[in-house]
């Protein structure tokens, strides 16, 4: 249930969303994640958008990552 | 995203492998993962032959259809021949009741349809204007989209709609299994996706007991950090909480998925398979959302239930055994002719362990 890849938000309107998952447009709820905007990466669960995917944090876990190796 | 793949990448996998070999523990020690995602992934990646010496991972009750008691199932199949229209993820249709499925009864004539989200129902209902129940299963991160479906439902006036009222909750199941002395967990596996939603506070309880915990993203790298600073912890005997699937998971979670999981539920004592009667494990509906509330507006006879002869699914998610200690697994037992829900779910330890071994 949970093997959800980021899905890119381009358009907004409302509380409904599109999101482009692998090429294909599907429709999305924004009812959980209101301040989602155009262009943000978002995790999708049973057709919600639940989450921001934060591409700061994502890089930053992976220098993290390597410092861990590195000690 | 591009960034996404790093998390798959095989020279990061290969360092951390080092990473885990490089442990030693002269006692056993038991990590649990408690989302059937990771249970998957784990075996998929076949992460438990990555493993040092004396570390064993164990599954806990982490997939939502394996944990919905048979009574449910049993009430859901009993709504439905009763002529009510029943949607629900397609994960539950194939679990066996006591004495039938969803999946037969639609044979037999049922009006049973998969919905992909719990909104489809609505849809459904305007336009069919049928009764329609949806079976209301899940965790936390399931929770908070069924609460704004009822909360539409309300607001469109819709009255051929309710649920089954199912979902529950994650941290008082971990309340149990923590103080299971039998058991012994010492550091758990924790939920990437129930994260994103309760964020780490809910989950600081277990460090009282002395046991760590790490959420994880669902990545290989993700789990298998995740695995190294557990290990970590437990190593130095320290007990905290860490969020290692920060790209996802806000430390205080998604508050406005929080906030309508509070105005359309509350806490309710609810039975889960394996681990029994637990308190406030449950979410039912509040009373200003009674009218959406299933059982309270059809009066159905559930027969009592009974558990499927032979099935070990109970003690499978109770880390107790593994699903090949099982007489029946893999012999009797198949995902194409599962006895019991751990091997219909793909996110079942028993299906898990099927596939990929
Ligand atoms: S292998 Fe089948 S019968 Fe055995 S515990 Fe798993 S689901 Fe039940």
């Amino acid at each position: 249930m949970c093997l959800a890849v980021p899905m890119k938000l381009i358009k907004k309107e409302g509380d409904k969303g599109i999101v482009l998952s692998m090429g294909v447009e599907r429709e999305v709820s924004l009812a959980l994640l209101p301040e989602a905007e155009i262009g943000d990466w978002v995790i999708v669960h049973a057709g919600f958008a639940i989450e921001r995917m934060d591409e700061e944090e994502a890089r930053e876990s992976l220098k993290l990552l390597e410092e861990m190796w590195s000690s | 995203m591009e960034l996404v793949r790093e998390f798959r990448d095989s020279s990061r996998v290969n360092i951390l492998k080092e990473k885990l070999e490089g442990f030693a523990f002269k006692n056993e020690v038991k990590i649990m993962e408690v989302c059937g995602t990771h249970t998957m992934q784990i075996h998929r990646f076949g992460i438990h032959q990555m493993l040092p010496e004396n570390v064993k991972l164990i599954s806990g009750p982490g997939c939502p259809v394996c944990v919905t008691e048979n009574s449910y199932i049993d009430h859901a199949i009993e709504l439905a021949r009763a002529g009510f229209t029943i949607t629900t993820f397609g994960d539950m249709i194939r679990v066996p009741g006591s004495y039938s499925s969803l999946e037969k009864v639609r044979a037999e004539g049922g009006d049973v349809h998969v919905v992909y989200s719990p909104m489809d129902s609505l849809e459904l209902a305007q336009r069919s204007g049928k009764e329609v129940i949806f079976l209301a299963i899940g965790f936390e991160t399931t929770a908070p989209t069924i609460g704004a479906t009822v909360k539409k439902a309300k607001e469109l006036e819709l009255e051929n709609f309710s649920i089954l009222a199912g979902n529950k909750l994650v941290p008082p199941a971990l309340k149990v299994l923590v103080e299971d002395r039998n058991l012994g967990v010492n550091g758990f596996l924790l939920p990437g996706h129930v994260s994103v939603i309760i964020g780490m506070r809910p989950y600081e309880f277990i460090t009282e007991y002395g046991v760590p915990g790490v959420i994880s993203g669902f990545e290989p790298v993700d789990i298998i950090s995740s695995i190294v600073l557990l290990l970590e912890m437990i190593e130095k005997g320290e007990a905290r909480i860490i969020n290692n699937y920060k790209r996802a998971v806000r430390d205080g979670g998604n508050p406005t998925a929080q906030r309508i999981i509070q105005e359309v539920f509350e806490p309710v004592d609810s039975e889960w398979r394996g681990l029994g009667w637990m308190e406030g494990s449950g979410l039912g509906l509040r009373e200003e959302y009674s009218e959406f509330d299933a059982e309270k507006r059809f009066q159905v006879d559930v027969p009592p239930p009974r558990e499927h002869p032979g099935c070990r699914c109970g003690d499978v998610l109770k880390g107790i055994i593994n699903p090949p200690e099982c007489p029946l697994f893999g012999k009797v037992c198949t995902p194409e002719n599962p006895v019991g829900p751990c091997m219909v779910s793909s996110e079942g330890s028993c299906s898990a362990w099927y596939k990929y071994g």
